[in-house]
């Protein structure tokens, strides 16, 4: 059913999205899965796996930051784009059209915050150990992924 | 009545949509929706006789049967995803058929952003259930979100105290606190005899639609992802269209009052034969209808404890009535929650939405208006041939007429923004160039397939 699927089509490690650049559009995903990377001091975080129906990209679409993360396929995905200026005209009609990025975002937050306390748990308990001399701080670091 | 103390929906209040197409069933769920939100319990009963999963004509909404570019992507962003079991076939580009030549037009991004469904359960004579209709999917959806489908139809509504009543032709009747219309344009004179205002139905014309079974194979290798759209010289056709979908082509005439004649000349005509395979010929037989399309919104479209939406409402002119029952139906479920269902609140919030559609529509009439003007002159047929050709070396940006005609011909874009992409000094001045250019036979080098 290819011919069936709405969007465009990407490969396995395909980058749809790249950190760093100017971006005018956000993405909705249509078949099959995304993975969003960070990378920060040469290493690469994984920050979520996101499937059909989730979106990406979307902090373009309301400000003029460059994107914070590359998104790149995995396997085969299909995904459907919205530029800045027709998503902006769909929101000046009908506020409501932004309600599900809005609560999307509120998610992120949530996610965030949480992440950010578990990261100062386990610095606390890294920096414990470190003193008592039985622990050696890894190599990389790579975040759990988790499903936006 | 003033807005201080004008009705409002609350917990419990009972709402009545008359019509399960796509108007219907946006109207039931954004409302559902919007009342969740909200804590508003709401009922709402969603009259639909008809059972979209049956082919031919009894499950069947006479459409063209594509769900526009900014449709899709407005869909996907309300998290509502069109499945490859309703999406007979994503559209990426198109042929411009003109008698003086034909070219492939590809779209900038090249990503498929238009949906080719069919509405109800597929024509007359249709084998295998592979793909489900539109309307049932939409249908489905607002039953998810909370609707109870009413398998009756509606013989008539009375208003007792300002409320709507509703009585059904097996003869069981209800109260409503709000009753949504989304009849269509065929909307009968008995359901708007007690209405206590005085509704003007939509101006219509008729349309004429078939559906020719080529097979799959056929259509993948013949048509791809490509519609093909045709600009003759054929007095009071607007445009025709041949949209690809899984086993089946749709054949979409739009014009002043198609009739048998026209569509015999189109059918038979060089152009169509060059889109179809060479072995197709025009059965004896085949699904075909000729329905009839708002060309002028309803007035007013509500009243106090009503609303009318989609065709009967407001629609866009030839084009996206499946994106105008989405925006106006949206309104008016919004309207309805967060405002409240006196006819002054639906004048206040959703008026506005149906205006800005006629006032669009003011424009697509000029713009149509023009576009016909250039197809009866040979002369500015092969300048636009032309240009269209020449455009295709360049980037999407400065596709500047096959913007035009996309957007136009598919209804991705409101007539407004066609219009403005058509008077940008760009455009006329290679228009110009064109007109000269190809009438005068300058040579350039145009890599265009003929075939």
């Amino acid at each position: 059913m290819t011919n069936a699927m709405l969007g465009k089509q990407y490969h396995d490690g395909d980058i749809i999205v790249r950190q760093g650049e100017l971006g005018d559009c956000m993405f909705v995903i249509q078949e099959g899965e995304v993975e969003v990377i960070q990378r920060h001091a040469d290493k690469e975080f994984c920050l979520a796996v996101l499937g059909p129906g989730d979106f990406f990209g979307e902090m373009a679409v309301l400000g003029k930051e460059v994107r914070p993360a590359t998104v790149r396929a995995l396997g085969h995905a299909y995904v459907l784009s919205l530029e800045k200026r027709a998503f902006m005209h769909r929101v000046h009609e009908d506020a409501s059209f932004a309600f599900r990025i809005i609560k999307k975002m509120s998610h992120r937050i949530r996610q965030l915050e949480a992440a950010l306390v578990r990261t100062a748990d386990i610095s606390t308990l890294e920096a414990a150990l470190f003193a008592a001399g039985s622990y050696a701080k890894p190599e990389s670091a790579k975040l759990p992924k988790t499903n936006a | 009545m003033s807005i201080a103390t004008a009705p409002q929906l609350q917990d419990g209040s009972r709402i009545g949509v008359i019509g399960g197409g796509p108007g219907g069933s946006f109207f039931s769920y954004f409302l559902l929706q919007f009342a969740e939100r909200v804590g508003l319990d709401l009922e709402v009963d969603l009259y639909e006789p008809r059972d979209f999963t049956v082919p031919g004509p009894a499950g069947c909404n006479m459409c063209g049967g594509i769900v526009s570019e900014s449709l899709v992507q407005a869909l996907a962003v309300e998290g509502i995803m069109l499945p490859p079991s309703v999406v007979q076939r994503g559209i990426d580009s198109y042929y411009l058929h003109m008698d003086v030549g034909n070219v492939r037009i590809e779209t900038p991004l090249q990503e498929k952003r238009i949906a080719a469904v069919h509405r109800g359960g597929g024509p007359r004579g249709l084998q295998g259930k592979e793909f489900g209709g539109l309307d049932q999917y939409l249908l489905d959806m607002a039953v998810a979100q909370g609707a109870s489908v009413v398998r009756a139809g509606v013989q008539s509504i009375a208003f007792n105290n300002g409320r709507p009543v509703v009585k059904t032709q097996s003869g069981k009747q209800a109260d409503y606190d709000l009753l949504c219309f989304a009849v269509g344009v065929n909307i009968g004179a008995k359901l708007l005899e007690n209405i206590p205002f005085a509704y003007k139905p939509p101006r219509t014309t008729r349309t004429y639609i078939c559906e020719f079974c080529l097979g799959r194979e056929v259509i993948e290798r013949e048509m791809g992802s490509s519609m093909h759209v045709f600009l003759l010289p054929m007095k009071r056709l607007e445009f025709a269209a041949l949209i690809p979908k899984g086993d089946y082509v749709t054949v979409c005439m739009l014009g002043d009052d198609i009739d048998k004649e026209m569509v015999n000349a189109f059918l038979t005509s060089p152009e169509v034969k060059e889109a179809l395979p060479a072995h197709w010929r025009l059965p004896a037989d085949f699904c075909h209808c000729s329905p009839r399309i708002s060309i002028a919104a309803a007035e007013p479209a509500y009243g106090d404890r009503v609303v009318f939406v989609g065709d009967c409402g407001a629609t866009r002119l030839y084009k996206d009535g499946i994106g105008a029952a989405y925006r106006t139906a949206k309104a008016a479920a919004k309207t309805a929650v967060f405002h409240g269902v006196s006819a002054a609140q639906f004048r206040r919030h959703y008026q506005p939405i149906c205006r800005r559609i006629e006032h669009d529509n003011d424009i697509g009439r000029f713009v149509f208006w023009i576009s016909r003007l250039l197809q009866g002159a040979a002369f500015a047929r092969r300048a636009i041939w032309r240009m269209v050709c020449d455009e295709q070396r360049l980037s999407g940006g400065q596709r500047r007429m096959s913007m035009v005609l996309w957007d136009t011909f598919t209804g991705s874009a409101p007539y407004r923004h066609v219009l403005l992409r058509a008077l940008h000094p760009g455009f006329w001045g290679r228009l110009l160039w064109n007109f000269v250019a190809a009438n005068r036979g300058v040579y350039t080098d145009i890599e265009v397939s003929n075939d």
